[in-house]
């Protein structure tokens, strides 16, 4: 031990700022030497492709001619997008949750004290990865879906040049990002992760279950509105009249940054 | 260097600390010290800006903690809540820090090395005893070869060959010439490592002294006397820098007087001394009595009828 102890400290040591890309580093590092992160994309992409095409099998399986009409098989193999959404978010919540509960965010913030290159490092990597990485399961879903279909009941199966179902591909995968991103927020601003993940579950799925509730002449004003609902618009393969595709995702986007500011601006002003 | 200016940190309506002002000085190992509950982990986060401080305010190296460009090279710090993922490999915990300020691969592995965690670097820290936890902590603050080294409660969970090995740490990091902060609730383990004390109780500030001041004013004698006209011999004694105790019958504690004056003036008017024996008082227990006057006096200072209080 002593003679550890003689060797003079920092012989290899120069530290220099703290700069954004450093801490997109420190972050990245973080995301990718935890469990939880490989745990929830796998379940996220393992719903999305692996449900995703037996749902699409079950689905086609009987079907009368109406019913047929209505059947839109590039929706129908993204449509396990809803139970990946979860796992997407929950690793969005644990981004920050897993640090507050653990007391990591002492030596995050005693690191990067000016706090907010934290966050957006975060929001960012987060980003990255859950972006290529859904975009890469969207399509594998799609394809997946339509394989399915084509050996089983080719007249249903799409083509990625049919109008709106390209835009339906990368729609998913941005629409999961951003519910990731919804989780981030949350899991800054509340910092516990039953709590914040009970709040997602109340946005996303709650919420628009009692839009459903309001009488239908402010049901047809706010409906679309509800985060998920507007978010879900760039899902439609034909788009929805009350909310145009883009448009839906842009405003679901727009909440996400919303709660983002919000996040910020406790973090800045907040105890840790 | 840490300079504090009037700290004053509340909770709602509790007061965590209050109106505390001191100054760490770089080249000695500085003990805060005090009870558990007195605010110094509070004070702590304060530094480090964890914490925003109701009134007053605290610089590090001449600046506010947050407003150094490389906060890692100038203080490293562990505070007593481990700051550490649990799913996280001790060795990926402290590469996510290191890459904050560009700090190198191999200093990662040195200072692994150092704190003695090469065998578990690639074990997962919630695993951890509470000793390695303490030295992943002590890892994590050295990282960037700060010039301040701030540590709660180091030695907590520590088997005697680790607080030996903290001991030895602290005093060659003051050796070369680095500010040296570390908060412990035990008096006797200060006096081993630190040459400076401040001692809060309460959140305000008891003391700020040398330890070597702090253990020559606490380990005055007191004397135990027995004496059959302990009343006779009370009125002899009496002075103004002393201070008489009852503690028995027939028997006084004095402070302030040696056993040879003690023993002369009781010839001198004829009083047999049926003991006379000096005592010495721990600093554990000067630290206690020390601290224990200072909530005193707070209670009293937040509005206790003072008034009833002298009448009795």
């Amino acid at each position: 031990m002593t003679t550890i102890l003689t060797r003079p400290l920092g012989a290899t040591v120069r530290p220099g700022k703290v700069t954004l890309l450093r801490v997109l580093r420190s972050e990245w590092i973080k995301l990718r030497t935890v469990r939880s992160t490989s745990i929830t994309l796998l379940t996220a992409v393992a719903a999305m492709v692996g449900l995703g095409m037996l749902v699409t099998h079950l689905r086609a399986g009987d079907l009368n001619a109406r019913e047929v009409a209505h059947f839109n098989g590039a929706e129908v193999s993204l449509s396990m997008y809803r139970p990946a959404q979860l796992a997407v978010g929950v690793l969005g919540v644990l981004m920050f949750t897993g640090e507050y509960s653990t007391g990591m965010i002492h030596a995050t913030l005693t690191a990067v004290p000016r706090r907010l290159p934290m966050l957006v490092a975060k929001a960012a990597v987060f980003t990255g990865v859950v972006l290529v990485l859904m975009t890469a399961a969207s399509f594998a879903a799609y394809f997946g879906g339509q394989a399915v279909l084509s050996s089983t009941h080719a007249h249903l199966s799409t083509h990625l040049s049919d109008p709106g179902v390209t835009r339906v591909v990368f729609g998913t995968a941005l629409y999961l990002t951003v519910v990731g991103l919804f989780g981030v927020a949350l899991g800054a601003i509340i910092r516990s992760s039953a709590g914040a993940i009970a709040t997602l579950v109340g946005i996303l799925l709650v919420l628009p279950g009692l839009g459903a509730l309001l009488p239908a002449d402010w049901a047809q004003h706010i409906d679309p509105y509800l985060p998920s609902n507007a978010g879900q618009a760039v899902l439609s393969v034909v788009p929805d009249p009350a909310m145009a595709p883009w448009t839906g995702l842009s405003l679901f986007a727009g909440y996400a940054a919303a709660l983002l500011g919000l996040a910020a601006w406790l973090l800045k002003r907040r105890d840790a | 260097m840490i300079e504090a200016h009037c700290l004053t940190k509340r909770y709602g309506s509790k007061t965590a600390v209050e109106d505390l002002s001191f100054t760490v000085r770089p080249g000695i190992v500085t003990g805060f010290l005090g009870p558990n509950g007195a605010g110094k982990s509070t004070t702590m986060r304060l530094i480090l800006g964890l914490d925003a401080p109701t009134a007053g305010h605290v610089t590090v190296n001449g600046r506010p903690y947050a407003m150094h460009e490389a906060p890692l090279r100038e203080v490293g710090a562990m505070l007593e809540a481990r700051a550490i993922h649990t799913g996280r490999t001790a060795y990926h915990h402290l590469l996510a820090l290191a890459a904050t300020t560009g700090i190198p691969r191999q200093r990662v592995n040195e200072v692994i090395d150092l704190v003695g965690l090469r065998e578990v670097a690639s074990k997962r820290a919630g695993g951890f005893s509470l000793g390695m936890g303490q030295r992943l902590g002590i890892a994590s603050a050295l990282l960037g070869d700060p010039a301040t080294v701030i540590l709660d409660e180091p030695v907590n969970g520590l088997d005697p060959e680790g607080i030996r090995w903290i001991r030895n740490l602290l005093k060659s990091l003051a050796g070369e010439g680095r500010t040296v902060f570390v908060s412990s609730h035990l008096m006797s383990e200060m006096a081993l490592t630190a040459e400076h004390l401040v001692v809060i109780g309460r959140g305000r500030l008891i003391a700020d002294t040398s330890v070597e001041e702090f253990t020559r004013s606490a380990a005055r004698t007191v004397v135990r006397v027995r004496c059959p006209d302990i009343d006779r011999l009370k009125g002899l004694l009496a002075g103004p820098d002393v201070t008489l105790t009852a503690c028995a019958p027939y028997t006084l504690e004095v402070v302030g007087l040696t056993t040879d004056q003690i023993g002369y003036t009781a010839a001198d008017h004829g009083l047999t001394l049926l003991e006379l024996s000096p005592q010495r008082i721990s600093l554990e227990e000067a630290f206690m009595e020390l601290t224990r006057d200072a909530v005193e006096y707070r209670s009293t200072a937040a509005g206790e009828p003072v008034a009833a209080r002298s009448a009795s």
